[in-house]
């Protein structure tokens, strides 16, 4: 029988249209299949496009010392050695190509000297590795890849949202969504579908994620049956706007240092000193002026501890703030400004290395930058957990299912290098949609289960058909209240009792959600769409907390104050996450396959 | 310190509609988006409203905000005059959907019809390119473009004429600069800027270089030497055998 709704058949759906869906879809389309690509809000408005710094690619543009190795070790040193192996392998290798393609279809990167892409320094990259555009790398990678697949015959369905998969047996064979205008219902018909919804910062109440944040991709594939991965490895980024407090939580690109800013806490004090640990304290310098001078690209000097990884600056700020050293607004001081001791035209040389961070705190705080120093603090940045995958394909546990940029896991590891998301998107988006192709030629499409359809319809638009009182209330305050509750119980230092109080909460904000009343239509309507996300952010809160009680360490993003030290035991093996036959979560540990000799070679030159 | 402040939303459909009035409390440091957003959660759950980043970088919330085109996200409080109120409406060169929210469907439909980048052989073996700085500049600068479509919105020929058949507007004369001054660029668009795409319409009042959030001197250095590009190839009769004689790239 067929459904009721209007149908669209594709050979690859590619769910999320950031840079690893538009990478997915333009590969997929260019290998001779038909697709579709769906996302939630207009074509290029993605998260993808808020991403500042850079892309890492190993060219050795800058620093020709610089080669796919000394990358892929820099990854497994920031992801501490939990990441899949062959994902930063593979990472590494091809992510120049990836860049260089790039160029082919149009990105304009800042240049050298002798007319190649530049490449600039981050936190946990040995040598200058960033291809950038200013300070909007993200735009410029999400705009060439939308002008570039805009020719390749992809369908775009904008402003849809996914609320389920669907399955005909074991594999996924379709997706069932809306539009987000008229609120119309349709079916989408896949013979392979690949997520790249992004990030789920959403799940906490201070985050640098936009609304489209709540694990949207991660949630429906573990619906669908699919295996999770280390959920509890989140990463707060150390450098949030924290004044005005409408602005809380935006993002203050990591380059702010990399061109030479310094943390200081309310004595005037650079922090950072105090606190270098054990296996960075080689590439560190202990001297102010060395610090300087490497920000300059001077070969010879070793990095600021400013730069360490983003994990441990969270944590040092967090320690300056709990001690009674922060600033005014309860963060610390990030200052470009006193670069004007060592550079001359220095408010020209920032507004240009830093424009869009010179008219954000000019618009947004009213501050200028290269005056004053900025007032920051940690913010939930990014997801290194989410939607396992074979590193070689991108395709998860479930046939026809691929996922691949920031909701898949593995690459990153318990920590992600910054940088090392953009060059992710488009090395895994690429792979996903070869291999989601490949699976799309390879099999005849699935049927779609009328009653599934139905049953997803129904979940959906339930929230209209409880009147409003007698016993429920609106989506918003049970959003608010998990945002708090995970960002006090499972933030950034965590503890075992304030974890289980979060896992009992998650139960009860489950009872009240499953009780929200929306008012008004269909159409545009962000209430409705609050409550629908509602389960998405309910069900990786969930899996996070699962995963952070059960790694009993400190590790990369997740950090227990119980357990203040790495343990070797834990470092052998990844939490995966599943949905029991019951419908509940259960967590098991998978051990980490042991990594080939040459690989290990690598590592040990590196050290 | 809490002041109260008005705003006055345009409510409705492509139908119809009708000015409402919100009445808040705010805080010190909010922006537009913040207030809407509020009143959004306190007392009109369904208002339709675009937004992302909240940091002026994706393009969506553009609104026009006392009969300004503004993105809502980094207009501050602090700037507006609270004393009366506040008009909020869509941008009107756009057909409506719901409240705040318009049809900017067209804009993605006239960018698939400009030739797409088409670049010269590698310059080496590896397959890459040299570009020095000061050769992309100019193109960079057109690359900040995030698509919000505020100068769209402000330019007469699209908002008052509705010459959407005829002319792409000023996003996309700045997208069309972006290729034609891409150094490593081969194609051609000058004969359809010139006929399908309606180049001849914008007479330079220079209202969208006054809007764009991203400060592209739109009308200056794009739509001015992409007009002096096309009066080249059409009208000047030396340029015209010149350039046929002399292969383009
Ligand atoms: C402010 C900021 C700065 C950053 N800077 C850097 C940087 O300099 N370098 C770096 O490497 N990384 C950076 N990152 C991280 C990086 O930007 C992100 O990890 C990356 O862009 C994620 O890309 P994605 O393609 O996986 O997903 P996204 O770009 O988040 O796209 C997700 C897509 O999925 C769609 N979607 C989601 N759910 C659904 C659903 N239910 N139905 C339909 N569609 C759906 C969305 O609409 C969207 O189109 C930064 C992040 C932020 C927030
Ligand atoms: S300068 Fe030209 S494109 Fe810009 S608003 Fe005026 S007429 Fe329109
Ligand atoms: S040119 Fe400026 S105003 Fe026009 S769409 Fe781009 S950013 Fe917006
Ligand atoms: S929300 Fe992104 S520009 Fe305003």
């Amino acid at each position: 029988m067929a459904t009721n709704y209007e149908t669209h058949e594709y050979d690859v759906l590619v769910i999320g249209a950031g840079g690893a869906g538009l990478r997915a879809a333009i590969e997929a389309s260019a290998a001779g299949v038909k697709v579709g690509l769906i996302c939630k809000s207009l074509l290029g408005k993605a998260h993808t496009v808020m991403a500042e710094g850079g892309m890492a690619a190993a060219m050795g543009n800058v620093d020709d010392r610089d080669n796919w190795k000394v990358h892929f070790a820099d990854t497994m040193r920031g992801g501490q050695y939990v990441n899949n192996w062959r994902m930063a392998e593979l990472h590494a290798k091809e992510a120049p190509a990836r860049v260089h393609e790039l160029e082919a279809w149009g990105a304009v990167f800042d240049r050298t000297k002798e007319g190649k892409i530049s490449q600039r320094n981050f936190g946990g990259h040995r040598y200058p590795r960033l291809a950038h555009v200013g300070d909007r790398t993200g735009l410029e990678l999400i705009r060439t890849l939308q002008d570039h697949g805009i020719h390749q015959g992809i369908t775009v369905h904008m402003e849809y949202t996914i609320v389920s998969l669907l399955k005909d047996g074991d594999r996924v064979v379709g997706a069932f969504g809306y539009d987000r205008e008229r609120g119309r219902f349709r079916v989408f018909k896949a013979k392979a579908v690949v997520v790249c919804t992004g990030g789920l910062g959403r799940a906490y109440a201070v985050t640098s994620n936009s609304w489209e944040g709540t694990g949207d991709g991660v949630s429906l594939a573990y619906h669908a049956g699919a295996e999770l991965l280390d959920m509890e490895f989140i990463q707060f980024h150390p450098t949030g706007m924290i004044w005005p407090p409408s602005v809380k939580g935006i993002l203050v690109t990591e380059s702010v240092r990399g061109e030479g800013g310094v943390l200081r806490n309310k004595d005037g004090k650079r922090f950072m000193y105090d606190d270098v640990p054990e296996n960075y304290r080689s590439q560190t310098s202990t001297d102010p002026e060395e610090g300087w001078r490497y920000t300059q690209n001077d070969k010879n000097a070793k990095r600021p501890p400013e730069l360490l990884t983003r994990d441990h600056v969270a944590r040092c700020i967090n320690r300056e703030v709990k001690a009674g050293r922060g600033s005014p607004h309860g963060g610390v001081f990030l200052d470009i400004s006193w670069i004007k001791e060592k550079i001359p035209n220095s408010a020209e040389h920032i507004k240009r290395k830093l424009p869009s961070m010179y008219h954000q705190f000019m618009q947004l705080a009213n501050l200028d930058i290269t005056k004053e120093p900025m007032e920051i603090g940690p913010t939930t940045h990014y997801a290194m957990g989410g939607v396992r995958v074979n590193g070689d394909t991108q395709a998860t546990n479930v046939p026809g299912l691929f996922a691949a940029g920031e909701c898949a896991a593995g690459l990153h590891g318990a920590n992600r290098l910054g940088g090392n998301s953009l060059s992710d998107l488009i090395v895994f988006g690429k792979r996903a949609g070869e291999y989601a192709a490949k699976f799309a030629k390879e099999n005849a499409s699935g049927a779609i289960n009328d009653a599934q359809v139905e049953a997803a319809y129904k979940e959906a638009v339930e929230p209209f058909e409880r009147p409003a009182g007698g016993g429920t209330e609106g989506p918003y305050q049970v959003q608010y209240d998990l945002q708090n509750m995970m960002q006090t119980n499972v933030g950034i230092v965590r503890l075992q009792n304030e974890m289980e109080f979060a896992l009992a909460g998650i139960e009860k904000l489950k009872a009240r959600a499953a009780k929200v009343a929306v008012q008004g239509h269909l159409e545009y309507n962000p209430g409705w769409h609050t409550a629908i996300d509602l389960k998405h952010l309910l069900t990786i809160s969930e899996a996070i907390t699962l995963c952070a009680l059960e790694r009993k360490e400190s590790r990369g993003g997740h950090f227990r104050e119980d357990f203040p030290d790495k343990s070797p035991e834990a470092a052998k093996y990844n939490n995966v996450v599943s949905k029991a036959a019951d419908g509940s979560m259960k967590l098991r540990r998978e051990t980490i396959p042991p990594m080939p000799e040459a690989l290990k070679q690598v590592i040990e030159e590196m050290k | 310190m809490n002041k109260t402040v008005t705003f006055r939303i345009w409510r409705g459909d492509a139908n119809g509609g009708k000015f409402v009035d919100y009445t808040t409390e705010i805080t010190e440091g909010l922006v537009v988006l913040d207030v809407v957003h509020k009143i959004q959660a306190q007392q009109a759950n369904d208002l339709a409203v675009r937004w992302n980043c909240k940091a002026g970088k994706c393009g969506s919330c553009s609104a026009e905000v006392n009969g300004m085109p503004k993105l809502m996200c980094m207009t501050r409080m602090d700037t507006l005059d609270i004393t009366k109120p506040i008009t909020i409406e869509p941008m009107r060169a756009f057909p409506s959907i719901r409240d705040l929210a318009t049809d900017v469907s067209w804009n993605f439909r006239v960018k698939t019809k400009i030739k797409k980048f088409n670049p010269r052989k590698p310059d080496c073996e590896d397959g890459t390119w040299r570009m020095q700085q000061e050769d992309v500049d100019r193109v960079q600068e057109f690359r900040k473009c995030i698509e919000c479509f505020l100068c769209q919105d402000v330019c007469h020929v699209l908002r008052d004429h509705h010459k959407h058949d005829e002319f792409i507007g000023p996003r996309f004369l700045v997208y069309t600069a972006a290729l034609e001054m891409h150094p490593l660029d081969t194609e051609d668009r000058l004969a359809e800027l010139k006929q399908s795409q309606g180049i001849g319409y914008c007479n330079i009042t220079k209202c969208c270089t006054k809007v764009c959030p991203e400060h592209i001197t739109i009308t200056d250095n794009a739509i001015i030497p992409l007009k002096e590009r096309v009066v080249d190839e059409f009208y000047d009769p030396f340029a015209w055998v010149w350039k046929k004689l002399r292969p383009k790239g």
